[in-house]
């Protein structure tokens, strides 16, 4: 393990950006975003950004390929670029843990290789979270706040960042940092890795649970008649899919520019009525379909068929963003049995 | 003439009743106005949807004029006077976002006023051309 | 806080239902804390007792909510209405969007609506928040209590609230009060009075942050399309993401253009915006230029009325008069 002092975490961003871009969470007006760092930005005391970190790996929108037409031959032009290394800072547990409920979509076979590219050349540094808020409900789903994964995995306390590699890649930059840093003993975290623990189990949510959910509850919760009243007010917007770091769905479509068609994928919504629409038209036709299969993609089919991962991680923005204040917690509550009460 | 003169794509959407007759008449009469003017031929003024106009700026205009018939001449009585609130209401929003208020306009020409359209095309094209290219409203992923 | 307690209107639903005016109640309903609450419809007073709410926090609107909830059954339905709120209710009525006979409207005075996002802006982890009088005391989980001046984290459209005055109602709780001469014009003024690069410039920046969502097309009660242009793959311009920033510029100015004359300044729109963008001032443009052009117009305050964008008189002015005037500065 490795520290710096607080005072110079400027000088750690810097030496960080000699070597590739480094974005890390900056103040806005309107919340918390990733930005690149330059001299003079500070980092962010906000608990997490407003939008999600998928968006490094997995962008709202990205053009596939062009194609141009010239009498009656279609020319296809591959638009992809190799993407530069990337070094992402700050990024929290839960953010962290939606990376590998990414990786099992986009890195199964057949692997996507935009994906690919992008987290091949990605380092992520995340951070423990010393003010979770009450909102968070990473536990929930077996994420421990003060023991973030990532490749390098850091802690702030008053005074100190501690620095610890989890990975290769997170070993490789901790030890081009190690002029700027000073050894550390594992121990020395262990006071704020506490104090972390210790907020983390009294949080409002910290005894909502899963195991009403997950591989197999399809037939139990599908026709469950608190679907009803859960959707009633839903609005058929994508806020929650947008802010969402796990939401993985997307589009493929065509624009056509005049001279040619670009190609693009876009982030897509299962809340939208338009969602998976087919020649026959749509399959699911009514709103409560489309909010039932948003909560049983994340808390039944995904972990179905992934060996029980449940495909939310407790961040919480849906909590803070959605319109009518309808989220997964509700769900999970209401359908969840007696035990989340 | 110099080359590579900047020449403005102008998108005209004129009435069938009147304006488009006014080309005509421009045309038969021989009086000139610059080609890159492409006029889209609609039932009244009014049928123009703002949609329209940002979507010919989408796709590379670098000014959209609307010509309809004399207010208190339309074919179907009021279309013109709908036109009239709707683009009054639509180009100050434009204005509001910044985009330069000159790039629209709404002329009212008839069957009759071959030299005006041919003027208010000659004019209009100049005032873009001043302009430059529609860089405010534009979709790069339509561009050349 | 409010003036009316949650009691009072717990009671008024109660008693409604119980003598068979209405069978279910539109109404707010309790969350996970103070102040995430979910419009829901009670069919037992029983529900009632337990969740409905009333406090500083229930912003929603119902009126759009009343063209799906008559659709469902023969009987009334019983709906609270804040003032601003039956600016909607009258201008969904204009629009014929739903019966009339089907809804039992109770207007409820209102103090105004607090801004979640605000109080958050400044208080990450909060433990419960409590509304006395004038202050709102923000308990968090780790700093203590926050004590914050209410009229500071009050909503932007309760800062400039246009009307106390319900324009719709079959009974009113409380003394109805009156319209206010607010400052709500004075933003578009400000950015009017800025240079067209100044103003594109701010626009580019709230703009580019549209996630494309549709949350402010979808909560907006004058937005009632079954189907929206841009949801409709056969319509040449659906899209789903701001795949270019003319896309996100195109969203917002035929969404507004489509509201113009019957939105009401509602402020939902802003309200929703999970990207804080300010879409009010696109509406409120509208608006002031149809007050100044065609005489000052308020959507909504009667039944009936027609709009000055389906309107015409035969000495209005040009549209190259609309531009550049007063402050606007090419």
């Amino acid at each position: 393990m490795r520290k710096i002092s607080l005072d110079k975490l400027d000088l750690l961003f810097s030496e960080i950006a000699k070597s590739a871009k480094l974005y890390l969470p900056v103040d806005t007006d309107n919340g918390a975003k990733y930005d690149v760092w330059e001299d003079g930005k500070k980092l962010s005391d906000a608990l997490n950004t407003v939008r999600s970190a998928k968006d490094f790996f997995f962008p709202q929108t990205e053009n596939l390929m062009d194609f141009k037409m010239s009498g009656k031959n279609i020319e296809i032009i591959d638009t992809r670029s190799e993407c530069e290394d990337f070094v992402v800072f700050g990024v929290r547990a839960c953010d962290v843990k939606s990376f590998e409920i990414l990786d099992r979509v986009f890195l199964a076979d057949p692997v996507d290789t935009f994906y690919k590219n992008r987290r091949e050349h990605g380092v992520i540094i995340s951070m423990a979270c010393n003010k979770p808020a009450e909102t968070c409900f990473c536990k929930t789903f077996g994420i421990d706040a003060s023991e973030p994964c990532g490749d390098i995995a850091t802690w702030k306390t008053d005074d100190a960042l501690f620095l610890d590699a989890k990975t290769e890649k997170g070993e490789k930059l901790l030890s081009a940092l190690e002029k700027i840093t000073e050894a550390a003993k594992d121990a020395d975290a262990e006071p704020q890795k506490a104090l972390i623990k210790e907020r983390l189990a009294r949080l409002p949510l910290a005894e909502l649970e899963t195991s009403a959910f997950g591989n197999g509850k399809t037939n139990e919760l599908f026709n469950a008649p608190e679907w009803k009243d859960l959707s009633e007010s839903c609005l058929g917007c994508g806020t929650c899919t947008f802010v969402c770091p796990t939401c993985q769905c997307y589009d493929i479509k065509d624009f056509n520019t005049g001279n040619g068609v670009k190609r693009f994928r876009c982030w897509d919504s299962c809340m939208y009525s338009e969602f998976t629409r087919m020649a026959h038209g749509n399959n699911r036709l009514s709103q409560l379909e489309r909010f039932r299969q948003r909560f049983m993609h994340k808390l039944v089919y995904y972990p179905t068929n992934n060996d029980g991962l449940f495909s939310c991680v407790g961040c919480g923005r849906c909590i803070n963003k959605c319109p009518i204040n309808m989220n997964i917690v509700k769900v999970m509550k209401k359908l969840g049995g007696k035990k989340n009460g | 003439m110099q080359m590579n003169e900047y020449k403005p794509l102008i998108v005209a959407f004129c009435c069938n009743w009147c304006s488009y007759a006014g080309a005509d008449l421009a045309g038969n009469n021989r009086l000139s106005y610059p080609a890159d003017v492409k006029i889209i031929r609609v039932p009244c003024s009014c049928r123009v949807n703002p949609m329209f106009i940002l979507r010919a700026f989408q796709k590379g205009a670098d000014g959209v004029i609307i010509c309809g018939c004399h207010p208190g001449d339309c074919h179907y009585t009021s279309g013109n006077y709908y036109t009239r609130r709707r683009m009054a209401l639509l180009f100050s929003m434009l204005e509001f976002l910044g985009i330069e208020r000159e790039r629209t306009r709404v002329e009212w020409v008839s069957a009759a006023e071959g030299a005006k359209f041919a003027e208010t095309m000659n004019d209009f094209a100049e005032t873009v051309a001043a302009l430059g290219e529609n860089k405010r409203l534009e979709d790069l992923r339509c561009k050349k | 806080m409010q003036e009316i307690t949650r009691d009072v209107l717990v009671n008024k639903a109660s008693e409604l239902m119980s003598a068979g005016t209405v069978d279910r109640v539109l109404g707010w309903m309790r969350g996970e804390f103070d102040y995430d609450i979910t419009p829901a419809v009670f069919s037992t007073e029983e529900e009632l007792k337990n969740n409905f709410v009333w406090n500083d926090f229930c912003g929603a609107n119902f009126s759009k909510y009343l063209i799906r909830e008559t659709q469902k059954s023969e009987n009334k339905v019983l709906v609270f209405l804040k003032p601003c709120d039956t600016y909607s209710f009258n201008q969904l009525l204009t629009e014929h969007r739903f019966d009339r006979e089907k809804v039992y409207a109770v207007g409820i005075p209102c103090n105004g609506m607090v801004d979640m996002t605000e109080i958050k802006k400044a208080n990450e982890a909060i433990k419960a928040i409590e509304e006395s009088g004038d202050s709102i005391v923000v308990k968090t989980l780790y700093d203590g209590d926050v004590t914050l001046d209410r009229a500071d984290v009050l909503l932007e459209r309760c800062k400039n609230c246009k009307s106390k005055k319900h324009v719709a109602y079959d009974e009113l709780i409380g003394d109805d009060g009156e319209i206010i001469e607010s400052a709500r014009f004075d933003e578009v003024a400000k950015l009017e009075k800025m240079t067209a690069d100044e103003r594109y410039a701010f626009w580019q920046n709230e703009l580019s942050r549209c996630i494309r969502c549709n949350a402010c097309r979808d909560i907006c009660p004058a937005c009632t399309c079954e189907k929206c242009v841009f949801d409709n793959p056969n319509s040449g311009v659906e899209n789903k993401a701001p795949a270019d920033s003319f896309e996100e510029k195109m969203f917002h100015i035929i969404r507004a253009f489509h509201v113009a004359g019957r939105c009401t300044d509602c402020g939902e729109c802003s309200r929703v915006c999970p990207q804080g963008i300010p879409l009010h001032l696109l509406n409120r443009k509208f608006i002031s230029d149809i007050n100044e052009f065609y005489g000052e117009y308020q959507a909504g305050s009667e039944v009936g009325n027609r709009a000055p964008i389906v309107n015409y008189t035969t000495e209005d002015l040009e549209p190259g008069e609309a531009v550049g005037r007063g402050g606007i500065d090419a």
